[in-house]
């Protein structure tokens, strides 16, 4: 079913953000709710970006999809999609891209979905918009997304509508209609977070088949670190609208450098240890009107010195691909006193005290 | 029963079947079987979990113990005292040992009532007088870890982290001996979270709560657990200590469960039992054993009779029923929880 994927060489990533800013200018001031990310795509494989809620994930996504209203947003750098750059074409340009070259699915299905419509409609309409064909080959289209998406007796099944559908299931129609149009790129925002674990491995294992046998590149946004370490390639941590680490998968997880990567893994209850305490993140994510010129983490992190508060940490290469931006992690410093670094991402019995503990560049394996 | 030291919650049989309205001329609708005979027990200071997937009938049974849901049938003892079915006045009164903290801090403050009002309500609905109220308002605020400021403040400038905290401290301020949690962390982020169950526990081993705690993250749940039960379709499938319940759980469904959660480990990508479809629905559940429209160990039998909770090992505790029929001897010993332990299993080949 892969379709030849345009004409740019195969070493061009398909997808290329650089210097993503959105900032909506409010009434009470400017908002830099995603503030210079970027990161790229390859075909085939997956991007996480994770973060708590608030850190700018979902915006970006929006923005990527050019779906932030503008005013009040704006939008600064590029979205290299095969070469195109989406930021600069218009709206009448954007819509032929949108759904057809690069699709997106959202955290709740049902509301994402029209509820006056049959589902086989829906499906149908994305395919007719963008293929052109009569309505009888567009339905026949939907009933094999259907089959493909796994919905069983797909020709009854068309004539439903999202109220008679479970929520896995909605979600397995969104995913129906994103790919609808063999998009090359798919983008994911929060896909299993309302569903049930049961669920949520099965739509997993879905986007994996399907990104197998299509060739898309997907960017999965979560706030679920066990998500990421399945389903993901290449992981990008966002703090306070900004890309704060970028590593591989395996590399994050052995080697997270960023103290608030590490206060992330350090306090989720693990499947494999239970610990006494999990580590707390002393205080909240800062709102994105909040932001000083410093570190937008410094104010949570135990290794903050002065330098952090006033002068926001470039991203630096440390080896492997590995970006991070930390002057902790860029100049090595050690932490004030043993505990101090422990105590950055509260205490934890057992291996976590011994990892946060550390100074941040001696490359000891997070487990 | 004349038990020398009953349970703290001693639940027997609780059903909950919901009736659809009927409409003009239509033919009656099936029952929805919401939950189907449950029975456990909670010991003191101890944290049993619910879980299972949405629609199996574990916040019903959370909400039943409370009767907050009033119950089909089934029975639901605190200390030995039957709640089911007490008058209105003599229930109010055991509500002082129960209370609850629910899924969305959002919802559950009212929001013209400043924090301070909200933690202090319980207190003047027992006649607690206004010095003793303020004083112990104050110190529950410092307990959960709320400046003491935020008395004078509503509900909506918390944050969902802070909500939670006045919920609890709401929970909290009548020393009740049960606290019911209905998803007290999903609606939080991982940081926040983390605070929130490490909240949870210090109380518990400060003052000796016992928790019914209802989630479905699975990795909150073997954090903070005592003892696990798994629910499938109104059903408990599975009832064991969390250890054993992890490492070696017997039901195929709770075998599938476990297998379902993501591992924080790129390079462990396990190999997983996929279930086909969803749940079937609770007002035409499948006869036998509910889950064997969708289990791989289905056979005959398991569409004809429903398998009974059987004990399958007392890993080293006291065996006792759970429901209750057996004697206890619920002796929590220097607050760690024992009592009502062994391993129970639903199923007929397991």
């Amino acid at each position: 079913m892969t379709r030849p994927r345009g004409a740019f060489g195969a070493d061009t990533p398909l997808l290329e953000v650089e210097g993503l800013r959105t900032w909506f200018d409010t009434l009470t001031g400017r908002v830099r709710s995603v503030d210079g990310v970027s990161f790229t795509v390859e075909r085939g494989r997956t991007l996480g970006v994770v973060g708590e809620s608030g850190c700018g994930k979902s915006v970006t996504a929006l923005s990527i999809m050019r779906l932030v209203p503008t005013p009040p947003g704006r939008h600064m750098g590029s979205v290299r999609l095969g070469g195109t750059d989406l930021m600069t074409l218009s709206e009448r340009e954007m819509r032929r891209v949108r759904g057809n070259r690069i699709s997106m699915i959202f955290q709740e299905p049902m509301t994402s979905l029209n509820p006056v419509l049959s589902i086989g409609r829906q499906i149908a309409e994305t395919v007719r918009l963008h293929r052109g064909g009569s309505r009888a080959d567009a339905l026949g289209r939907a009933v094999e997304m259907l089959r493909v998406v796994q919905r069983p007796e797909p020709e009854r099944r068309v004539q439903e509508y999202p109220h008679q559908l479970s929520g896995g299931m909605r979600q397995r129609v969104m995913i129906a209609m994103a790919l609808a149009c063999d998009p090359e790129v798919l983008i994911a925002d929060e896909p299993t977070t309302a569903l049930d674990v049961t669920i949520q491995a099965q739509i997993l294992e879905l986007i994996r088949g399907l990104q197998a046998r299509l060739g898309m590149g997907v960017v999965m946004i979560t706030h679920d670190l066990g998500v990421v370490a399945e389903s993901c390639d290449r992981v990008v941590v966002m703090y306070a609208g900004r890309k704060v680490e970028e590593a591989d998968v395996v590399d994050l997880f052995d080697r997270p450098l960023h103290p608030y990567t590490r206060a992330l893994m350090a306090s989720m209850p693990s499947m494999n240890t239970s610990t006494a305490r999990l580590a707390e993140i002393p205080g909240l994510v800062p709102a994105p009107s909040e932001l000083g010129r410093g570190c937008a983490f410094a104010d949570r992190c135990s290794l903050a010195r002065d330098r952090c508060r006033v002068e926001s940490p470039a991203l630096t290469d440390q080896g492997g691909s590995h970006v991070v931006a930390c002057f902790a992690v860029q100049e090595g410093w050690q932490a004030a006193g043993g505990a101090a670094a422990g105590e950055a991402v509260g205490q934890r019995a057992g291996e976590a005290v011994g990892v946060a503990g550390r100074a941040p560049d001696d490359g000891v394996p997070a487990r | 029963m004349t038990t020398v030291n009953p349970p703290l919650l001693e639940v027997s049989r609780l059903t909950k079947h919901y009736l659809s309205p009927r409409r003009w001329l239509a033919p009656p609708k099936p029952p929805i079987q919401a939950v189907d005979e449950v029975s456990f027990q909670v010991a003191r200071g101890e944290t049993l979990s619910l879980v299972g997937e949405s629609g199996c009938g574990k916040t019903t049974t959370a909400k039943s113990v409370m009767r907050l849901i009033e119950p089909t049938a089934g029975s639901v003892k605190l200390e030995g005292k039957e709640l089911i079915g007490m008058a209105s006045e003599t229930m109010r009164q055991h509500r002082r040992d129960l209370q609850i903290i629910f899924q969305d801090p959002y919802a559950s403050l009212n929001p013209r009532l400043k924090a301070g009002e909200i933690v202090a309500e319980p207190l003047r609905n027992f006649g607690i007088g206004a010095g003793e109220r303020r004083e112990r308002v104050q110190w529950l605020f410092s307990r959960v870890g709320l400046r003491p400021e935020g008395v004078a403040k509503y509900a909506y400038e918390f944050s969902g982290g802070q909500r939670q905290r006045l919920g609890i401290a709401r929970a909290l301020s009548l020393n009740p001996k049960l606290i019911v949690c209905d998803e007290p962390v999903s609606a939080l982020d991982v940081s926040v979270q983390a605070q929130v169950v490490n909240l949870l526990m210090d109380l518990q081993a400060e003052f000796g709560i016992a928790y019914l705690f209802v989630a479905h993250d699975l990795a909150v749940v073997r954090h903070i657990s005592h003892r696990v039960a798994v629910m499938y379709l109104g059903h408990i499938v599975e009832i064991a200590d969390r250890d054993t319940l992890f490492a070696s759980p017997l039901h195929p469904y709770t075998e599938v469960l476990l297998s379902a959660v993501p591992v924080p480990d790129p390079r462990s990508r396990p190999k997983r039992m996929l279930l086909q479809g969803d749940p079937p629905s609770p007002a035409n559940p499948p006869a036998g054993c509910r889950f064997h429209t969708r289990c791989p160990l289905a056979q005959p039998i398991c569409s004809e009779q429903k398998p009974p909770l059987t004990l399958r090992s007392t890993t080293g505790r006291a065996a006792v029923s759970p429901s209750g029929a057996a004697d206890t001897a619920a002796s929590p010993a220097n607050g760690a929880p024992s009592a009502s332990g062994g391993h129970w299993v639903a199923c007929h080949f397991r």
